[in-house]
C-alpha cells in the first residue's frame, strides 16, 4: 500500500480535525493524537490519546506507528494551546504549560518523526507558529514566546534534517474561528485583522492550502521557511 | 532472565551488526575488526557526528525490536563528555543496557 502516512497532532477539534479530514479525503493514511478523546471517527484514521509534551507517551505512539505502518511521510505539528493575559497576571504554571505543548511538543514529535522518516530518506514536517509572533502581540507573552520558539526550531531542524531528505517548514495563521480565540474580545480580533494586508479571518482551507504546498514531493527544495497568512 | 554478561554480549553484537549494516548501506568507513573496545566517537573514533546520530537511532530501533522496550540513547553530554557513552562500542552497550534496565 503506497498511500502516504500523515501524522497530525491535536486532531480532536479545530484546524487539526479539519486537516485530518482533508488528508483522508486525499487518500492519506492519517494518524492523529490529542490529550482528550475524540468524538469522531473515519475510515483510514487511527487515533492515539497522546499528550505531545509527554516523552514516554510520544515514543510509545511512534513505536506503534512503526509497527503498524513501517513508515511516516508527513508530520503536522498542529497541537497548540494559548492563554491571553497580561504577563503580570500570568502564573508561571501557565507559561510552562504553553511552552511544553507548543515548543517542547514540536521538538519531541519532530525528533521522533525524523528517526522514522530517515529510514526512507524522505519526510515533510510542518510546524505551526502564529501571526502573533511578527505582530508582537501584547497580552500573549507566553504564547508568542512559544510560537517564536517554533519558528527557531523550524530553522535549525531544517538544517539538521536536510541530509535525511526531510524538509521542515512552518505556517503562521492569523485568527481563525476556533476554540483558541473563543474568549478573545471581538474588538481585539478586529484590531488584529486590521494589521493584515488582507483584513479578514482565515479559513481552515487557507491553512490546508499552505500545508499542502509544504507537503508536496515537489517542495523538496523548500525548507526552514515560515509562511504567515493574511499578509502580515 | 539472562545473566548480565549475556545481555552485554547481546547488545555489543547488536551494535556491531548495526555498524556493519551502515558500512554496507551507507559506505561508513569502519575498522574491519569490531569489538567492545573499538572507539566510536571522539579521539580515535571512526564516526563523525552525523554517522553517530545515524548509528544511535539505528541501535535504539534495534533494541526495541530485540527486547521490545523503547529506550532513548540521547545524552545531554554526549558530544562533549570525556566519558561519553558513545566513546566505544562497549561504553554504548553499557549505556544502552542501563537504559534498558531503567525502562
Amino acid at each position: 500500500m503506497d498511500a502516504p502516512v500523515t501524522l497530525i497532532t491535536g486532531t480532536r477539534i479545530g484546524i487539526g480535525r479539519h486537516l485530518a479530514e482533508h488528508y483522508l479525503r486525499l487518500g492519506h493514511r492519517v494518524v492523529g493524537c490529542s490529550r482528550a478523546p475524540v468524538d469522531w471517527t473515519r475510515e483510514g484514521y487511527n487515533h492515539y490519546g497522546t499528550d505531545v509534551a509527554d516523552e514516554k507517551g510520544v515514543k510509545a505512539m511512534f513505536s506503534a506507528i512503526r509497527r503498524s505502518y513501517g513508515r511516516l511521510d508527513h508530520l503536522i505539528n498542529n497541537a497548540g494551546i494559548a492563554s491571553m493575559n497580561h504577563s503580570l497576571l500570568t502564573p508561571v504554571s501557565t507559561v510552562s504549560a504553553i511552552l511544553a505543548t507548543n515548543a517542547v511538543g514540536t521538538f519531541l514529535l519532530s525528533r521522533e518523526a525524523a528517526k522514522l522518516m530517515k529510514r526512507k530518506g524522505y519526510g515533510r514536517i510542518v510546524n505551526f507558529s502564529s501571526v502573533a509572533v511578527p505582530l508582537k502581540l501584547a497580552g500573549e507573552a507566553a504564547y508568542v514566546a512559544s510560537k517564536s520558539a517554533v519558528v527557531a526550531l523550524t530553522h535549525v531542524l531544517a538544517r539538521e534534517f536536510a541530509e535525511f531528505g526531510i524538509t521542515v517548514n512552518c505556517v503562521g495563521p492569523g485568527p481563525l474561528a476556533t476554540n483558541l480565540i473563543r474568549s478573545v474580545p471581538k474588538q481585539t480580533i478586529d484590531r488584529l485583522l486590521s494589521l493584515q494586508a488582507i483584513p479578514r479571518m482565515g479559513t481552515f482551507d487557507d491553512v490546508a492550502n499552505t500545508v499542502d504546498f509544504f507537503l508536496r514531493p515537489e517542495s523538496g527544495f523548500i525548507t526552514g521557511q515560515t509562511i504567515y497568512l493574511g499578509g502580515v | 532472565m539472562p545473566h548480565h554478561d549475556d545481555d552485554m554480549r547481546q547488545v555489543v553484537d547488536l551494535i556491531i551488526d548495526n555498524v556493519n549494516q551502515l558500512k554496507n548501506t551507507q559506505g561508513l568507513k569502519a575498522p574491519a575488526q569490531l569489538d567492545s573496545a573499538t572507539a566510536l566517537f571522539g579521539g580515535d573514533g571512526f564516526l563523525d557526528s552525523m554517522a553517530l546520530v545515524t548509528l544511535v537511532v539505528a541501535v535504539e530501533q534495534a533494541i526495541e525490536e530485540k527486547f521490545g522496550t523503547n529506550v532513548s540513547l540521547a545524552d545531554p553530554g554526549a558530544m562533549s563528555q570525556e566519558h561519553s557513552p558513545y566513546r566505544t562500542i562497549g561504553a554504548l552497550a553499557d549505556y544502552a543496557l542501563r537504559r534498558l534496565r531503567a525502562a
